[in-house]
């Protein structure tokens, strides 16, 4: 439905072509200020921006226009103004390079700020140095596609998120490339909306930062070597398909956390190299499914506040450890998932293993107590207690397994990187 | 050893030694162990071995990274016991063969030293072929010349751990008795002491204690110079960040290669110096 608003509203923008003139911006011509063409033209006008370096401090888009930059025109924030306002719906912003917008602790400068717009269009623009990059506050019905952000920060406190939306509505961001900020994408409060085809790599903090943000989706997204990976909080119906989680290493690094989240779907995604793949906590009713865990430290580790949840044909490659938990009590199913470490037989060849999985082994309990006993990890010694404990079950939880393991790899839609 | 090449090497040292050293007699007793240690078979056997067990374990995982887990525990238990137990057999077996040689003109330290390195020549290109091969075809990766790199240095290590347990004892049941402590203690007690104190120590700070208890033992040195290949996602998190920072750093690797080099020349020096004063 919100598609067919969208297309809607361009159809309208596209359709009074009568009345709409182009205003040509170029240095050195009569028209050298963006900010004279943006005064003079009239409602769904052209303003056509050539290329040139423009120190316009603050631009405000205030009507339904049309800006386009040919030859990637500069928007210089000169690290101390907001380089473009929008504060008007049916608006387009596209082929702009926005530098060097300045930064507060009041007030979150960006490079380009969208204020309570309708159908405003962002596409194929640079972002270069900014605070925050694109920022949607209010908005509905808007697009953020295909540009590219670059920061870079090196701390949390001193720089702002790529693209940061707050209490928006059937938005999508799509085929958008991230860096450097401090989380790459960022949505509170928004609802209906897809994240479709972004790649956030080597963030400060998150990939992807979600939170109290209802019935979206993302999906086919690359979120890599980001400090802290991906956090979804809060949230109800998030829909998670077919993304990338790779390389997000550290003592507090997550590849997906997830905090309190509720009746989410969560499948054919790939979680690679990550310290620990999927953190959860408080997550209830949700499902895992098709998901690839490759060579993570952790691939799952499940507290005890979360229940409901089901984990099936997950497939779990080469992790070092594949479950840890924090308590005996489990509420999640697990069941016909492919686990290699897995032992056991198949007698009637149904493909399903006969003795169930346990995947949480003593020696991820030891190290969830001492850290520092990771040490000996791949030790004999270790190996030997490990084994006792899959014998006779003592201190891990003697429930948590899968009665149904397969037996060979679940082959997934998720193309492996 | 064909008593006829022994007489003539030790004529032809015996005609040098009036006028000068001969060159290199430790290379040329060396060339001997070698000679005698292929006769015996077994390095061919245990090279055959290997060269099937890592053949089929890149073979039965598609993914090179779960062959070399399998090869790693190989290393770290086939491994130092071949080598410790065999050169122990073998050092008491040629010990007519050195005899003979003390009776000639040539220094303990030659011998002694080129019975090490005929035998560590041997079990080393062993294991180049059995195990360094297969990395080479199946995994090139950086973390499979480490794997390689470690398997070498071990086999050093617990060669030099053998030829102390020889000299420590005449008896040939007491010397392999001690060659399988030493192993017994490298690979399985010594993890099983450091957890249980691990454990009994919990409420303090252990971080760097452990690091340093790493360092006693060669077995755990090559593990974990595997670990940060092979398990780098689950070393970052937490407190193992610390063990990356230590032992992925340049410096920490240098020690930790430092380390493995005083765990091949210490047991050596010791018994060097033992057989020097010894009685035979």
């Amino acid at each position: 439905m919100k598609h067919f608003f969208l297309l809607a509203g361009f159809i309208t923008l596209g359709g009074i072509p009568s009345a709409a003139r182009t205003w040509v911006v170029a240095p050195g011509t009569a028209l050298a200020n963006i900010s004279d063409a943006l005064a003079k033209a009239r409602p769904y006008d052209t303003v056509l921006v050539q290329a040139g370096t423009y120190r316009e401090r603050s631009l405000t888009v205030d009507k339904p226009l049309t800006l386009r930059g040919e030859g990637w025109p500069v928007l210089d924030g000169e690290t101390k103004y907001q380089p473009l306002s929008i504060r008007a719906n049916f608006v387009s912003v596209s082929g702009f390079q926005v530098v060097r917008c300045g930064s507060a602790s009041m007030e979150d400068i960006a490079g380009i700020k969208v204020y309570k717009g309708r159908f405003v269009y962002i596409f194929n623009n640079i972002l270069e140095d900014n605070y925050f990059g694109i920022y949607l506050s209010g908005c509905k019905n808007c697009w953020v596609s295909g540009n590219r952000l670059q920061a870079r920060g090196t701390v949390e406190q001193s720089s702002g998120n790529g693209i940061h939306a707050w209490k928006c509505d059937s938005i999508s961001i799509t085929d958008n490339r991230i860096a450097g900020h401090r989380d790459g994408i960022y949505f509170e409060f928004v609802t209906n909306s897809s994240i479709l085809r972004n790649h956030s790599e080597g963030n400060i903090r998150y990939g992807l930062h979600f939170m109290f943000s209802h019935n979206d989706t993302y999906q086919y997204n690359t979120f890599r070597q980001n400090g802290a990976g991906v956090a979804v909080m809060y949230t109800r119906n998030v829909t998670m398909t077919q993304n990338t989680f790779a390389q997000n290493r550290g003592g507090a690094s997550y590849g997906l956390l997830l905090k309190d989240i509720q009746g989410s779907h969560i499948s054919d995604n790939l979680f690679s190299e990550n310290t620990v793949a999927i953190y959860m906590e408080g997550c209830t009713r949700s499902h895992f499914e098709h998901n690839i865990f490759q060579q993570n430290g952790w691939a799952l580790k499940v507290q005890a506040s979360c229940d409901n949840n089901a984990f099936r044909y997950n497939n779990f490659f080469a992790n070092t450890f594949d479950i840890s938990t924090n308590s005996d009590l489990v509420l999640n199913v697990f069941e016909k998932n492919y686990w290699d470490k897995y032992e056991g037989y198949d007698l009637n060849r149904d493909g399903k293993g006969d003795v169930p999985y346990r995947p949480v082994s003593l020696f991820a309990m030891v190290s969830d107590q001492m850290p520092y006993a990771m040490m000996f990890w791949r030790s004999f010694t270790v190996f030997l207690l490990d084994r006792a404990e899959k014998v006779i079950p003592s201190l891990s939880p003697d429930n948590l397994r899968d009665l149904a393991p397969l037996m060979k790899p679940y082959v997934t839609r998720t193309a492996t990187q | 050893m064909k008593v006829a090449t022994v007489f003539k090497l030790g004529q032809s040292a015996t005609l040098r030694a009036e006028t000068k050293r001969p060159p290199m007699p430790m290379l040329k007793v060396a060339k001997y162990a070698v000679y005698d240690i292929l006769q015996n078979r077994f390095v061919l056997a245990y090279m055959l071995f290997l060269l099937v067990v890592s053949m089929s374990f890149f073979n039965l995982e598609n993914d090179p990274v779960k062959g070399m887990m399998s090869l790693l525990n190989i290393i770290l238990i086939v491994l130092p016991l071949v080598s410790i137990v065999f050169a122990t057999i073998h050092l008491y077996n040629s010990y007519e063969f050195m005899e003979l040689m003390l009776a000639q003109p040539l220094r303990r330290s030659d011998i002694f030293m080129g019975q090490y390195l005929g035998m560590a020549a041997s079990l080393c290109i062993a294991f180049g072929v059995g195990v360094g091969v297969p990395v080479l075809i199946y995994d090139g990766s950086g973390s499979g010349a480490i794997l390689v790199l470690c398997g070498l240095l071990l086999t050093l290590s617990f060669v030099s751990m053998a030829f102390l347990a020889t000299v420590l004892s005449r008896d040939k049941a007491r010397g392999i008795g001690i060659a399988l402590l030493l192993w017994f203690f490298c690979t399985i007690l010594y993890d099983g002491l450091v957890l249980m104190s691990m454990f009994a120590f919990s409420d303090y700070p252990l971080e760097k204690a452990v690091i340093g208890l790493a360092f006693l033992n060669p077995v755990d040195l090559a593990r974990i110079a595997m670990l940060l290949q092979l398990d780098a996602a689950a070393l970052m998190g937490y407190t193992g960040a610390l063990f990356q920072h230590f032992f992925g750093s340049v410096t920490g690797g240098g020690i930790s290669l430092l380390a493995m080099m005083a765990w091949i020349v210490l047991p050596l020096w010791w018994a060097a110096r033992i057989f020097q004063k010894k009685d035979i």
